[in-house]
């Protein structure tokens, strides 16, 4: 599995050095955790449009449910009805660094500012319940930043579109 | 989400359907710890055969399920798991931690 690098605290949104995206989807929501259902549908219809595989699909769509929990349970400290944005670009290849086509995924909210030293999540040899959610998100995505802007939060997510390696022996059609 | 309780030979068996998430985990919780806690059930079987995707708070539940079986002494076992709750299971580093088992039989004869 790729991923698992801490999140990247930075106070920029999207800069120059950021690849082309093109709109894909763009949802807004109110802080209502019955609304997780249908965000991990349309979240899960988008990566499989860009045909990532299952299991990458499955990355994504666990990774902004749990981001959005984390925006309901910590930055609204529960409470609904509250806004929530949710944008999902796709990434051309020609611009990322990596080279790689990709599902960009920026989750925006007007909560609590978070205390980015306190964006790692738990050494998961402490078992206990509760903070897992970190933790899933870093080592589900291959970029993961967190940032602060015009008193919203914004977490932006990438996961890259890796071809599937070709067979020995496969012949061409 | 739904659960349903099943009377085993020797325990309890919790069907659960629908999604463990943010919404339905306090539920599930609620369910688990009155079985072990307030029925003092020996064994509690948990069946996630049709659980399509369970999060990091439905993950605390049964790492607080667990725990709460462990001071009564009994036992929570797992059985039916998908990919989607395997590959969390693993991501938490927690398979080897619960007690877990393919099919409704073998949990029922460990």
């Amino acid at each position: 599995m790729r991923g698992g690098r801490p999140i990247k605290s930075t106070n920029a949104g999207r800069g120059k050095g950021q690849p082309k995206s093109q709109m894909l989807l763009k949802l807004e929501l109110k802080s209502n955790p019955e609304a997780l259902c249908l965000v991990r549908a349309a979240i899960e219809r988008a990566a499989e449009v860009l045909q990532f595989p299952d299991t990458d699909t499955r990355a994504i769509v666990r990774s902004v449910d749990e981001a959005l929990a984390n925006v309901m349970r910590h930055a609204y400290r529960g409470r609904a009805g509250l806004p929530i944005e949710i944008s999902c670009h796709k990434l051309d290849s020609a611009t990322t660094k990596e080279h790689h086509a990709g599902m960009e995924v920026i989750l925006q909210d007007q909560g609590l500012a978070l205390d980015p030293a306190k964006l790692k999540g738990r050494a998961l040899d402490d078992i206990r319940p509760g903070g897992l959610g970190l933790h899933f998100i870093n080592q589900s995505m291959d970029e993961v930043e967190f940032s602060r802007k015009k008193g919203k939060n914004q977490l932006r997510m990438v996961k890259y579109l890796v071809p599937a390696p070709q067979q020995a022996g496969s012949q061409g059609e | 989400m739904q659960i349903v309780a099943r009377l085993a030979t020797d325990g309890t068996i919790l069907d659960i359907t629908g999604d463990i998430d943010l919404a339905h985990s306090p539920a599930m919780r609620k369910a688990l710890l009155e079985e072990i806690r307030e029925k003092k059930t020996h064994k509690v079987f948990l069946n996630l055969e049709k659980v399509r995707y369970i999060d990091s708070s439905g993950i605390a539940s049964l790492v607080e399920g667990l725990k709460a079986s462990r001071d009564m002494g009994s036992r929570l076992i797992l059985f039916g798991l998908s990919k989607t709750v395997r590959e969390v299971m693993e991501l938490s580093r927690l398979q080897k931690i619960f007690e877990i088992h393919d099919s409704e039989a073998q949990a029922l004869g460990s």
